[in-house]
């Protein structure tokens, strides 16, 4: 009993023992699991709370609103419209296949467009918004709107897209947009930004250049959302801004006139005011209609458009390297002038062709222009008078005054990718290029705008507009708004020498124009409001062998890739000098006979629209 | 006379049983019971739905059993220590021969009215069982190789028919409420200590051993951003919701993680994350100094009580139910790997809380019967 009782004793001693360890374990457990509660709750609270919002706050970014681009005087030339879309989202449909084979019963869909349409449905969640159609016309979206009484799910949707009402006028001005693709978004910040599926971007010209101005910012839906994804409900929405809006300084009408001079012709035209640089016109022939872009091209439309031999894609422009042919002349005049190597009354005696180590060059007149002086020589564009100059003044020299005058350089500098910057070659740049030395006669040929040079029309025109202000350096612009102008300090500083330089060159392209003998004299305009002054150029393509110099055959006798280039430059009205052109006729024969008249139509109209553009500009200023 | 005193002593005898009622303990589990039933309520966004109103039902008859059970004299539940030890084992071969089958383990048989989950009840006569078996013995016996032995079948026998439904953590649960007993009874410590590092140095192996989705498990607790939204996926939206807490707390019915479904297994295991993401810091400091006072009523019982058997029995199923709580705990706070472990009371489960309620109304029969010594 004794026994059992202190057996007892020490079990009871023994239990009481653990116990007590076991008690202090589990208050040193309990303080863990406290302490560790505090640490989340309290000490990490911030991190956890962002993170359970993250978890259940999820962003929808809508397609932001595309800025618009006006010409001068505001008319929208790239503008917004709403298109009729229709969504569906399949989880509230009760029957999908009916539904399916219902709409493309309604909406008259191909085949093809209606694999499309299952395929992107087995893509998406069923609560998803499924685009059926995002450019459905009046009739397709009244017809679904009728029928909506059966159409579970559908929805018809109003939705903002890119238009260009001015179609294909100005396509290679403002280029166009499209869905962005991978490499679009990864190269671009803004676009990465504002990035929604189906977002339409600038894909060539201005819309891509001035893409983070136009893009604008995306509305932003603030959903509540649960573990699957699904809304619960709307907490917040931001509007988004409108992408910024380009005020342009061509005026659709020369544009339109442009366009239509040039139809059913590959070639370019550009109209530049000399004092500003404002762009008036800026046309590449052919185009085609950008609005074909904007819901994605099918692909007859592009086959079309790529497989046309006048390759509406190149903007010939900017892009196009051509021979400035006889429309070099007024530099390469005006280079030996300054450089004192002739005097105006330097005389050359033409008789059709000149000889030089052996290699012959002809004037383009069989018979010769006789006895030519500088002026004539302009006027009339006698080829040996500028083979004697050029010879003289030698390519290096040449080469400094054209570049002076802005060629050999891009005209925008960056704001087109795609332009080209042209060719004006010298003695270093052929030892550098292609490891041979300069010959003589192609500083002879290059006189005349053959050989290695290359211009672009853009860099014929301001060249033009250059000697047409007095010979002062300016700076092309397309875009009217303020900040955009980057105003260079050497804007305006004289580029001659000596100013009489240039009213001699500005003098010989009067009498091109407007005196008998002179090359574009069958386009003259006698009305002083009009007259302008040009100078022709026709740039061959292809060497003329001395068989087909015997055959001299009309321009239409000759296979069209053999054509030669027809060229144009002028400025007017004479007295007192505002615009000034460059005209190119790809394979267009002769500058005399093709580009020059086009210019007279030009003039026309540019200076009637004249006054009308000053006072749009006054009256600017009077509003505010 | 004679009669006559026994029926009044008896009826004192009622009387004097409701005197000695624990009323903190009882006050401690009707106000847990509240405190589940209105976060079960949360897990339903607000509506009375099926789970609330189930486990009101189940709170009500369990709340009653145990009193039932408290006024079942400590003899009794002492005399069918062994044989509820073997009905137990007997339902648990059963389930490995008929159970039902539901997400990939067999845990649960049909009794028509009800899917018991006897895995759960072993926890609570696994105790019963051993503190029974250790009340008579000599605490020179209980050392002895034999006693050790035995005692080591009792506990590997659930343990092993419990593995095989698979569900490891209801094993580990069961091994642990065994071990508890051991411990008590006065098993050398020496045994626990070799146990352990027996243990850590078998631990590679153990691994070895596992079944893939539990070796993710353990890869998943050292590291979860390795497969956010997969096997990581339930710790990292735990830990989210109980940090995104806070002091005070979301605000009852305002807690968004498990509103809005980013938590998993919310009315069972994780339910303390949708209390804890609701009443913050605070709340569940308070839920666990009610846990801490029912742990603490539960060993006072033990210690006031004459009855070897009833000692053993309250000081083991205080830890054991300490243990429970603080896996769980540690679980939904990212401590330990995921296991499947309820909160007692808390969690949905209608086994699990049958378990609990019996153990308090056995821990409450000693409190009534403190004063009976069991021969």
């Amino acid at each position: 009993m004794i026994n059992s009782s202190s057996d007892n004793a020490q079990k009871l001693n023994s239990i009481n023992r653990r116990m007590f360890i076991t008690g202090s374990l589990k208050f040193f457990i309990m303080f863990g699991i406290v302490s560790r509660l505090f640490l989340l709750q309290v000490k990490e609270n911030k991190k956890y709370l962002t993170l359970s919002d993250k978890n259940r706050i999820r962003e929808w970014k809508l397609a932001p609103v595309r800025g618009e681009f006006h010409d001068y005087f505001g008319n929208i030339i790239a503008g917004n419209f709403e298109s009729y879309q229709l969504h569906v989202i399949p989880e509230q449909v009760e029957d999908f296949r009916y539904l399916i084979y219902r709409l493309k019963d309604l909406l008259e869909l191909s085949d093809n467009e209606f694999k499309k349409i299952i395929k992107k449905k087995k893509e998406i969640k069923p609560w998803e918004t499924l685009i059926v159609s995002d450019n459905l016309s009046w009739t397709q979206f009244s017809k679904i709107n009728n029928h909506l009484y059966d159409l579970n799910g559908v929805k018809p949707v109003i939705s903002i897209s890119r238009n260009y009402p001015f179609g294909e006028n100005f396509t290679h001005v403002l280029g166009y947009v499209n869905q962005a693709n991978k490499n679009d978004i990864e190269s671009n910040e803004s676009i990465k930004k504002n990035f929604v599926p189906g977002l339409k971007i600038g894909k060539v010209g201005l819309e891509k250049s001035f893409e983070n101005k136009l893009i604008g910012t995306n509305d932003i839906e603030r959903y509540e959302v649960n573990a699957f994804g699904r809304r619960i409900s709307q907490l917040e929405f931001q509007k988004g801004k409108k992408g910024q809006t380009l005020r342009l300084t061509v005026d659709t009408k020369v544009q339109q006139l442009a366009n239509e001079l040039l139809k059913e012709q590959a070639g370019s035209i550009c109209v530049m005011d000399i004092y500003t640089g404002s762009i008036i016109a800026m046309h590449s022939s052919p185009s085609f209609d950008p609005n074909l872009f904007v819901f994605g091209i099918s692909q007859e439309d592009w086959q079309i458009i790529r497989n046309n031999p006048l390759k509406p894609l190149v903007n010939k422009t900017l892009q196009g390297n051509y021979s400035p042919g006889s429309t070099i002349k007024p530099i390469v005049a005006l280079s030996a002038l300054e450089n004192g190597i002739i005097n105006p009354n330097f005389t050359v005696k033409c008789t059709g062709k000149t000889e030089m180590y052996g290699e012959t060059y002809h004037c383009w007149k069989k018979k010769g222009h006789g006895f030519v002086s500088l002026r004539n020589g302009i006027k009339q564009s006698c080829d040996t008078y500028f083979y004697e100059v050029a010879r003289k003044l030698g390519v290096d020299k040449l080469s400094e005054t054209a570049k002076k005058f802005g060629l050999g350089e891009k005209v925008f500098g960056n704001l087109f990718d795609i332009e080209k910057q042209g060719l004006i070659p010298n003695t270093q740049w052929k030892k550098n290029a292609l490891g041979k030395g300069w010959l003589l006669g192609e500083t002879m040929i290059t006189g005349i705008g053959q050989g290695y040079i290359q211009t672009t029309p853009i860099q014929l025109c301001l060249m033009t507009a250059q000697i047409a202000n007095g010979g002062y350096k300016i700076y092309p612009k397309i875009i009217v708004n303020e900040e955009n102008n980057y105003q260079p300090s050497d804007k305006y500083i004289p580029l001659y020498k000596n100013s009489k330089n240039i009213k001699i060159i500005q003098d010989a392209m009067f009498g091109s124009t407007n005196e008998v003998m002179g090359t574009s004299y069958r386009s003259r305009i006698d009305d002083p409001k009009y007259q302008f002054a040009g100078k022709t150029g026709t740039a061959q393509v292809k060497k003329i062998t001395e068989r087909e110099r015997e055959l001299d055959l009309k321009t239409f006798e000759i296979p069209y890739e053999n054509r030669d280039h027809a060229l144009y430059i002028a400025f007017g009205p004479y007295k007192n000098p505002r615009y000034a052109l460059s005209i190119l006729v790809e394979h267009g024969g002769n500058g005399s006979t093709t580009a020059a008249p086009m210019a007279k139509k030009l003039f026309k109209l540019i200076i009637d629209r004249h006054l009308l553009r000053q006072s749009f500009n006054n009256k600017k200023y009077l509003e505010i | 006379m004679y009669q006559h005193t026994r029926l009044t002593s008896n009826q004192f005898n009622f009387f004097q049983k409701f005197r000695n009622f624990d009323y903190i303990l009882l006050v401690c589990i009707l106000l847990l019971g509240f405190i589940s039933l209105a976060t079960m309520y949360s897990t339903e966004g607000g509506k009375v739905l099926f789970h609330t109103k189930s486990h009101f039902i189940k709170l009500i008859v369990f709340t009653v059993m145990m009193l039932i059970f408290s006024f079942i004299n400590i003899k009794f539940w002492f005399s069918i220590g062994y044989f509820s030890y073997f009905v137990v084992i007997s339902l648990l071969v059963w389930t490995y021969l008929f159970g039902i089958t539901s997400s990939g383990s067999k845990r649960w048989i049909d009794l028509y009215f009800i899917n018991l989950q006897p895995s759960e009840l072993m926890k609570i006569f696994i105790i019963l069982c051993l503190a029974k078996y250790f009340h008579r013995m000599k605490l020179e016996n209980v050392n002895s190789i034999y006693t050790i032995l035995t005692s080591l079948i009792i506990i590997i026998l659930p343990m092993g028919l419990v593995i095989v439904q698979p569900d490891l953590g209801t094993s580990v649960l069961i091994a642990i409420s065994g071990i508890a007993v051991l411990w008590f009874a006065g098993i050398n410590y020496k045994y626990f200590i070799y146990t352990i590092l027996g243990f850590l140095i078998l631990l590679p192996f153990i691994i070895a051993f596992l079944k893939p989705y539990q070796k993710l498990r353990v890869l998943t607790f050292l590291n979860p951003d390795r497969d956010p939204l997969g096997a990581g996926y339930q710790i990292i939206q735990s830990k989210i919701a109980v940090g995104s807490g806070g002091l005070f707390g979301k605000g009852f019915l305002k807690g968004t993680q498990s509103y809005l479904e980013f938590l998993p297994e919310k009315h069972t295991d994780f339910i303390f994350t949708l209390f804890s993401e609701e009443f913050g810091f605070v709340g569940s400091a308070l839920l666990l100094i009610i846990y801490a006072i029912i742990i603490y009523r539960i060993v006072a019982i033990g210690a006031s009580s004459r009855s070897y058997f009833a000692k053993i029995f309250c000081y083991s199923f205080g830890a054991a139910i300490f243990v429970y709580i603080t896996i769980n705990m540690s679980m939904v706070l990212g401590l330990l790997p995921i296991v499947g472990s309820p909160l007692p009371i808390m969690s949905y489960g209608g086994s699990s809380m049958l378990a609990t309620m019996m153990g308090f109304g056995v821990v409450m029969s000693a409190r009534v019967h403190s004063q009976q010594s069991i021969a």
